[in-house]
């Protein structure tokens, strides 16, 4: 098992290397322009200058080495310096945005807790609820319950959150008047009003995102438990006198987990993939946001550094859902 | 009573020296939203309207336009002219004198070095700046004393007012850029998201693409102004969000911008909490006229001047296009109260606006029709029209945009009525107006016949915007498909006035010539004018002093915003 991480470790690396080459390539040959989103009364000279002074004048393998340099050995340098106080050589040239001429990395930060808190909480809340809608979906099957959680998942699957979303606002904000229809970003919780403040924004944003989340999950948890509640150790646990709720919550339930955490750990990475629709509609000004304004403003390094981050999560809890399918289920074995 | 005092303060202090009624900070906070979310609060790193605005509550120029495109004096104490001596006989200097006692909103004085600074900082050749085009043609910028300021232009200048003036041109301190010159002026984060001004407001927190929040700069000239103590600007979301949060839930005070469907913004305005503004600059959409043959099959020579187009060189074709657009129904369909047909490419200020257009209003299909029966074009089988063996066959493309795609479908319904078969086809802004010489889809290569946009130009001056379609702004290979003669119009007579323009100082004259260039672009039917596209904002019921502007930021008189109570 050790191994066989290490392995699959030493593998991501050049798979990542080969990655970044390829996103950077996409993003070049793409006709993109970081000054096509100025005003036409800016002259043509002007724009060359400023495409000029981005550095896009130099060669394409310059560019990516350039990036690679930044991102993997001054960015990381960088980090340290922050975390521990050092001083590690002179002036390090950071990934540089086109847009807003500053650090990636401190944009990405600065984004992260918005995302985290309204995706990551949405995923959380979703994972709670779809997990119990599933089991009981499962073992009564063809109840009303099932029919009932079928039908919600099946509009949460299919209903897009820009129009869940802006139902919502014109509901609870423009007619009720309840929750506000933008979110504050500067805000900060400091007691018990400035809590609640808090959780009035991040209502709106969390159910929808939760409801497209648990609608998923649901679905994969109520197949699983299903295929599992015929198998023939359940008759056994059964015949054994054991009392219908161990059978179905310790024997049914854990087995019919694995493939489910499976799944929830893959959907990981796209928390931190900010929910880019749903962050626009409400404001929420996450990671998915910056993705988005970047790809419009022909953004390159802000979209490299982003989309490279997502892979290297993707590739990362690949493995780790790969490591968690071992640990669960000790009928694997990868040696 | 409240209320009273305050408006009435309002109103003396645009009037009058300081109001001494009200007092910096009573109206407490407001709250503004611009859909595009500002990058970054140093204009001259990014040409952005969104940049620019959000910058110009704390950035000032010397002088400004107001609401009706007039020049008024903002850092300066007078906009110098040839009749007070400030501009030289011979057009190619101009002094300009600040106001005394100006301060930073870090409490240090404003001089004249800190306007000698900007302009080192903007022509500085890897700097990358932005609004390089406002100090063209400069030779040097003088410091006379501690606050006068001499520009000298190496050519003359009849309209000197390019370098700092309006909000693309505003003064930065010395002090805090003096380390931001040339490549090192991206790495100055901090200074180019907080800049230090001599506006209302003074930055607090920027968080990029995100929000700004700003508090009253406390330094600021005038004791009593702003009214409000702070300000937040938060981006992002789109129009139709924007506006419902002033003008529906009331969230926000003040909405920038709001291109949304007259229907849509109708009804939002109908629930009551706020006010639609709309005011009109001289931004056209207009539909371009290829006069060279865009055919894939000329390979590198495609779209230049050595294959004329096969049809659009005939004026009549041309003609009758124009003829068959109804301009009052794309208004009504696209912009309602927010857009106005237009029949110039030059529609303000009122001394440039030509009246010898105007026939383009009314839509003469049967006219149309029989001009082009006269001029040979005789319809076939199909109801195309056909002469020596050219059919009338066009490609029309435009960005994408919902008004744009209906008014191609609507477009493409007329023309077909006078039997010309139109091709549509859109692609997204970024690279159509991107500049890419590599990608053949962008506005300035034009491998189309005919193409929809809206231009307009900065300030009131049309100079620069008028020589647009001199023979060699055309954009060619040479030039790397750079230039904005997208028609590639070339006339000897246009050139002639173009060059009589640049060096004549008489307003009066000058306006005579501007109207000559647009009455030849439009009798020519080089371009086709469709709609005088309006600004629209929103405010809400309770913010007092708006006053929407066109001709330089919107924010340009926030320092006189008040709540109303």
């Amino acid at each position: 098992m050790f191994t066989y991480t290490i392995r699959r470790s030493l593998l991501a690396v050049p798979t990542l290397l080969l990655i970044s080459l390829i996103i950077f390539l996409l993003l070049d040959l793409a006709p993109s322009d970081p000054t096509a989103n100025l005003p036409l009364t800016i002259p043509p000279e002007v724009r060359e200058q400023i495409r000029q002074s981005l550095g896009l004048g130099d060669p394409i393998h310059i560019r990516y080495l350039l990036w690679c340099k930044q991102f993997f050995i001054n960015e990381p340098l960088n980090i340290l310096e922050d975390m521990f106080g050092w001083q590690i050589g002179g002036d390090r040239l950071r990934v540089l945005s086109w847009q807003t001429r500053s650090p990636v990395v401190d944009l990405i930060v600065q984004r992260l807790p918005q995302t985290l808190w309204v995706v990551g909480l949405s995923y959380i809340l979703g994972i709670l609820i779809a997990v119990p809608i599933g089991v009981i979906s499962a073992y009564r099957q063809y109840s009303w319950f099932d029919q009932i959680g079928t039908f919600i998942s099946m509009v949460g699957f299919s209903v897009p959150t820009f129009f869940t979303g802006v139902l919502l606002i014109v509901i609870f904000s423009v007619w009720l008047g309840w929750f506000p229809s933008i979110y504050d970003t500067t805000h900060q919780v400091t007691d018990w009003s400035s809590f609640m403040v808090q959780v009035k924004q991040m209502i709106m944003p969390v159910s929808v995102l939760a409801l497209y989340n648990a609608s998923q999950i649901s679905r994969f948890m109520r197949a699983s438990m299903l295929d599992n509640l015929t198998q023939d150790y359940v008759r056994t646990a059964r015949a054994k006198g054991l009392r219908e709720q161990v059978v179905v919550l310790v024997h049914v339930l854990r087995n019919s987990l694995i493939p489910v955490i499976t799944v929830i750990a893959l959907g990981v990475p796209q928390v931190f993939g900010g929910a880019i629709i749903t962050e626009q509609v409400f404001k929420v000004n996450g990671l998915g946001q910056l993705l988005i304004i970047a790809i419009q403003g022909g953004d390159v390094p802000v979209v490299q550094t982003l989309t490279f981050i997502f892979a290297v999560l993707i590739v990362l809890f690949n493995l780790i859902a790969d490591i968690l399918y071992g640990v669960l289920d000790p009928r694997i074995r990868y040696d | 009573m409240k209320f009273k005092t305050l408006a009435l303060a309002a109103m003396l202090s645009v009037a009058f020296t300081p109001g001494t009624l009200a007092e910096r900070g009573s109206s407490g906070h407001v709250n503004i939203i611009y859909w595009q979310a500002p990058s970054t609060l140093n204009p001259y790193l990014s040409g952005g309207t969104k940049e620019l605005e959000a910058a110009s509550l704390v950035l000032e120029p010397l002088a400004r336009y107001d609401e009706t495109g007039s020049m008024v004096p903002w850092l300066a104490e007078s906009v110098p002219t040839v009749e007070n001596g400030g501009v030289s006989e011979d057009l190619t200097s101009i002094t300009w004198k600040l106001k005394p006692n100006l301060k930073w909103s870090d409490g240090s004085d404003v001089t004249s070095t800190d306007v000698v600074f900007t302009w080192t900082y903007c022509t500085h050749p890897d700097g990358g700046c932005a609004q390089n085009e406002k100090y063209n043609d400069v030779k040097n910028v003088e410091a006379l004393d501690d606050l006068t300021v001499k520009v000298i232009f190496g050519v003359p200048k009849p309209f000197p007012y390019g370098p700092f003036v309006g909000a693309q041109a505003p003064i930065l301190q010395a002090k805090q850029f003096a380390e931001c010159m040339g490549e090192k002026a991206p790495e100055c984060t901090e200074a180019n998201f907080g800049p230090v001004g001599t506006g209302p407001f003074m930055v607090k927190e920027f968080r990029p693409n995100d929000v700004i929040s700003f508090e009253a700069n406390q330094n600021y000239r005038d004791a009593a102004k702003p009214a409000f103590a702070t300000a937040t600007l938060k981006g992002g979301g789109d129009a139709a969000a924007a506006g419902r949060s002033v003008l529906e839930t009331g969230e926000f005070d003040y909405a920038w911008n709001l291109q949304l469907a007259p229907d849509v913004i109708k009804a939002m305005e109908a629930k009551g909490k706020g006010k639609v503004v709309a005011a009109f600059g001289t931004l056209v959409e207009r539909i371009i006229i290829n006069f060279t043959d865009p055919d894939p099959a000329l390979g590198a020579e495609r779209a230049t001047a050595k294959h004329p187009h096969p049809i659009l060189t005939d004026v009549n074709v041309r003609k009758a296009l124009s003829m068959a657009i109804d301009r009052n129904l794309l208004v009504e369909i696209g912009y309602g109260t927010t857009g106005r047909p237009t029949c110039n490419v030059l529609p303000a200020p009122a001394i440039y606006r030509s009246s010898a257009n105007d026939a383009c209003l009314t839509q003469d299909i049967e006219g149309a029709k029989k001009l082009l029966e006269d001029a040979g074009w005789k319809p076939g089988g199909d109801g195309v029209r056909v002469k020596d063996g050219k059919r009338l066959t066009l490609l029309y493309q435009t960005s994408t945009n919902a008004v744009r795609q209906d008014f191609q479908a609507l477009i493409k319904q007329w023309w077909k009525e006078i039997g010309v078969e139109t091709e549509l086809r859109n692609i997204d802004a970024s690279v159509f107006f991107g500049s890419d010489p590599g990608s053949p889809d962008t506005f300035q290569k034009f491998f189309a016949d005919v193409e929809m946009y809206a231009n307009n130009f900065d300030g009131t001056d049309p100079e620069a915007y008028m020589s647009n379609w001199s023979c060699k702004q055309a954009p060619r290979p040479e030039t790397q498909w750079q230039g904005n003669n997208m028609a590639r119009y070339c006339s000897q007579e246009y050139d002639g006035l173009v060059a009589e323009m640049a060096s004549t100082g008489d307003i009066n004259e000058r306006a005579r010539l501007a109207k000559a260039m647009n009455d030849k672009l439009m009798q020519d039917y080089v371009i086709l004018p469709l709609v005088d596209r309006g600004r629209v904002s929103a405010h809400s019921n309770t913010l007092g002093g708006v006053v929407l502007n066109t001709w330089d930021s919107e924010l340009w008189n926030a320092a006189d915003w008040y709540r109303e109570k």
